[in-house]
């Protein structure tokens, strides 16, 4: 069954800065079934006027997009408790939820604020873990994604996601008036910040595995280029110039290399560049197709994708050199890898019997494959740093939005831009 | 104007003596391109000669060829089949007329665009498009072209001549195009 919930479209204002409307709105497209029951109750707020964050919606809404938790409605709530000793369990465990979130926000003197929150088992009665934190009002929503991590964490023993960053790249016009723009927002959509824009394509945005770099694709010199961007400055560096196809890169996971594509030789072949020192190693020799490496997390393979065979698929090679080893036969087209953390599992995009792309996951050891996306023109997976969710790009009512799904493929939402395209999503690391 | 019409209507003309596709598909090939460049003997390869030396010898009337839309080098477009970067045998004769422009012209530059439609992987169809541009570099080195005179770039699916998500659209963005930069 599917059901469309419109989880938020609020306007977000930032303290001191001028109103920034958000420009990805979520919406769940699919299930929550078996997802625990929890209730965020509204934080209360010890200042005047009306709290500058809902730090509880935030929460829920977090919660429930990992598919993992069922946020009560908060019509639905019988008392809104802000201390523990005004928690009557039994008000909770009558509207049936497992858990409980409670809070406070109280501006701090000189500016600022402190979060307070607290996690409770309604049956044991009792507190699982509380914390408070100084935060500033622009870091008000960053805060309030650090209090689902550990929500999260606390009752799935697994870490959250939700205090990352997500890179896409936006195209609004079209002919001549084609405008492109590489963005990164927080992990649900909000606070969007431009990294670059052009009138040239803007492609394969890939995070350093620090989060404070980007490498991308430019076609801003009418051919194509990589850059590597320091998010914080702005500041840039081109890395790969050369005749023909400079693409598809990939951070090595000591940051200190980029795995990409070139076809410097008259045809795409892998190579490693060293950052430090431009050193370029080449690692495919094959007149096929060879492209989108994807560095393994103990960074002693690659997969990339091939024509090799005679069609796309994906392949491993060992960063020392040797013999490319096939991963993929089920299908025509498999293409696209992004590794699981766990580096046990590829997230791929996959032609199926009826030609619709669509993303799947390839379990490494078994080999096998499990559809995760609907779409019939699904591409670009990317994993979230914890492996719970993938981030792809899809399309609804005609124009590309983005789309994440749980790794089961149970539960399912949709990034939308307000107008023109998203595409090309990337899922940053954990934020440290 | 009538001189031109003309001229395509002896090059229609020689095309049709020739006998069809079959044999337009072998002039696109290797021997053709070697009797282009010799552009001494026989009535064909005098006829496309006398075009391509007409062009280069003359600036305003080479200027008014580039542009002529009933002359092969107006088409500036060749379409591909689906993940394929073989040039059909019904556009090689367009391929071959730019080669012997450029042939006459070494000055002249020209940059190859591949593309791609929409489906798949945006960095594999980046490859799918270059392979198509060096595709048709291929065929233009072969006759007689100069390496330097070609520049190539892949877009891949990021820049759709037409915008839709069905086979009409499809075949109209898998395309090489053939873009002349200016002097």
């Amino acid at each position: 069954m599917k059901r469309i919930i419109p989880v938020f479209l609020l306007l977000v204002f930032w303290s001191g800065l001028q109103p920034a409307r958000a420009e990805l709105t979520i919406e769940i497209t699919s299930g929550t079934e078996g997802a625990l029951p929890i209730a965020v109750v509204p934080f209360a707020w010890n200042g005047p006027g009306t709290p500058p964050e809902d730090v509880a919606e935030i929460v829920a809404a977090d919660l429930a997009r990992s598919g993992q938790f069922a946020p009560l409605p908060r019509a639905d709530m019988l008392s809104r408790p802000a201390r523990p000793e005004d928690i009557r369990y039994r008000d909770w465990r009558a509207v049936g939820v497992d858990n409980l979130v409670i809070g406070r926000i109280v501006p701090r003197e000189g500016g600022g604020y402190t979060v307070e929150f607290r996690l409770f088992d309604v049956f044991r009665g009792r507190q699982l873990t509380g914390y408070s934190f100084p935060t500033s009002g622009e870091r008000l929503r960053e805060t309030a994604h650090r209090v689902a991590d550990i929500v999260y964490e606390t009752l799935t023993g697994e870490r959250g996601a939700f205090r990352t960053w997500i890179a896409y790249v936006t195209v609004t016009g079209s002919g001549d008036e084609r405008r492109y723009s590489l963005q990164v927002a927080d992990s649900d959509g909000y606070n969007p910040r431009t990294v670059l824009r052009s009138r040239q394509p803007l492609m394969s945005p890939s995070w350093s595995p620090d989060a404070r770099r980007l490498a991308y694709v430019s076609f801003e010199q009418e051919t194509a280029e990589v850059y590597v961007q320091e998010l914080a400055t702005g500041q840039r560096r081109k890395v790969a110039s050369y005749q023909g196809i400079n693409g598809a890169p990939s951070w090595s996971p000591d940051g200190r290399q980029l795995a990409l594509t070139l076809s410097q030789d008259g045809n795409a072949e892998i190579y490693i560049l060293s950052l430090d020192s431009g050193r370029l190693r080449r690692l495919t020799r094959h007149p096929a197709i060879d492209t989108e490496p994807a560095w393994a997390p103990d960074g002693r393979s690659l997969v990339f994708t091939s024509d090799r065979g005679g069609s796309p698929q994906l392949y491993r090679l060992a960063v020392d050199g040797g013999r490319p080893e096939r991963l993929t036969f089920e299908g025509g087209y498999n293409a696209s890898a992004d590794f699981a953390p766990d580096g046990e599992r590829l997230a791929l995009l996959h032609r199926d019997g009826r030609g619709n792309y669509r993303v799947a996951v390839q379990d490494l050891e078994r080999g096998m494959l499990t559809l995760v996306s609907e779409g019939r023109l699904d591409e670009s997976p990317s994993f979230a740093p914890n492996g719970r969710m993938i981030l792809y790009a899809t399309e609804a009512g005609g124009r590309g939005v983005l789309a994440a799904a749980s790794v089961d493929g149970r539960v399912g939402q949709r990034l939308r831009l307000q107008e023109g395209e998203v595409r090309e999503p990337a899922w940053s690391p954990f934020l440290e | 104007m009538n001189i031109r019409n003309g001229l395509v209507g002896i090059l229609a003309l020689a095309l049709a003596l020739l006998g069809g596709c079959g044999t337009m598909d072998k002039r696109a090939d290797g021997d053709a391109a070697v009797e282009d460049r010799g552009a001494a003997a026989g009535a064909q390869a005098g006829i496309d000669g006398a075009e391509a030396r007409g062009l280069g010898a003359d600036g305003d009337l080479r200027g008014l060829a580039l542009d002529d839309p009933s002359s092969p080098l107006a088409t500036r477009t060749i379409y591909f089949e689906f993940d394929s970067s073989e040039v059909a045998a019904a556009d090689r004769e367009v391929v071959a007329a730019h080669a012997r422009y450029l042939a006459a012209n070494p000055q002249q530059q020209v940059v190859l665009e591949g593309h791609a439609d929409e489906r798949g992987s945006r960095e594999y169809n980046i490859g799918l498009g270059d392979r198509r541009a060096q595709s048709v570099r291929r065929m233009l080195e072969f006759q007689g072209v100069a390496p330097d005179q070609i520049r190539t770039v892949s877009y891949g699916e990021e820049k759709p001549a037409v915008e839709g998500h069905d086979e009409q659209a499809w075949s109209r963005n898998r395309r090489v195009e053939i873009v002349y930069m200016d002097q």
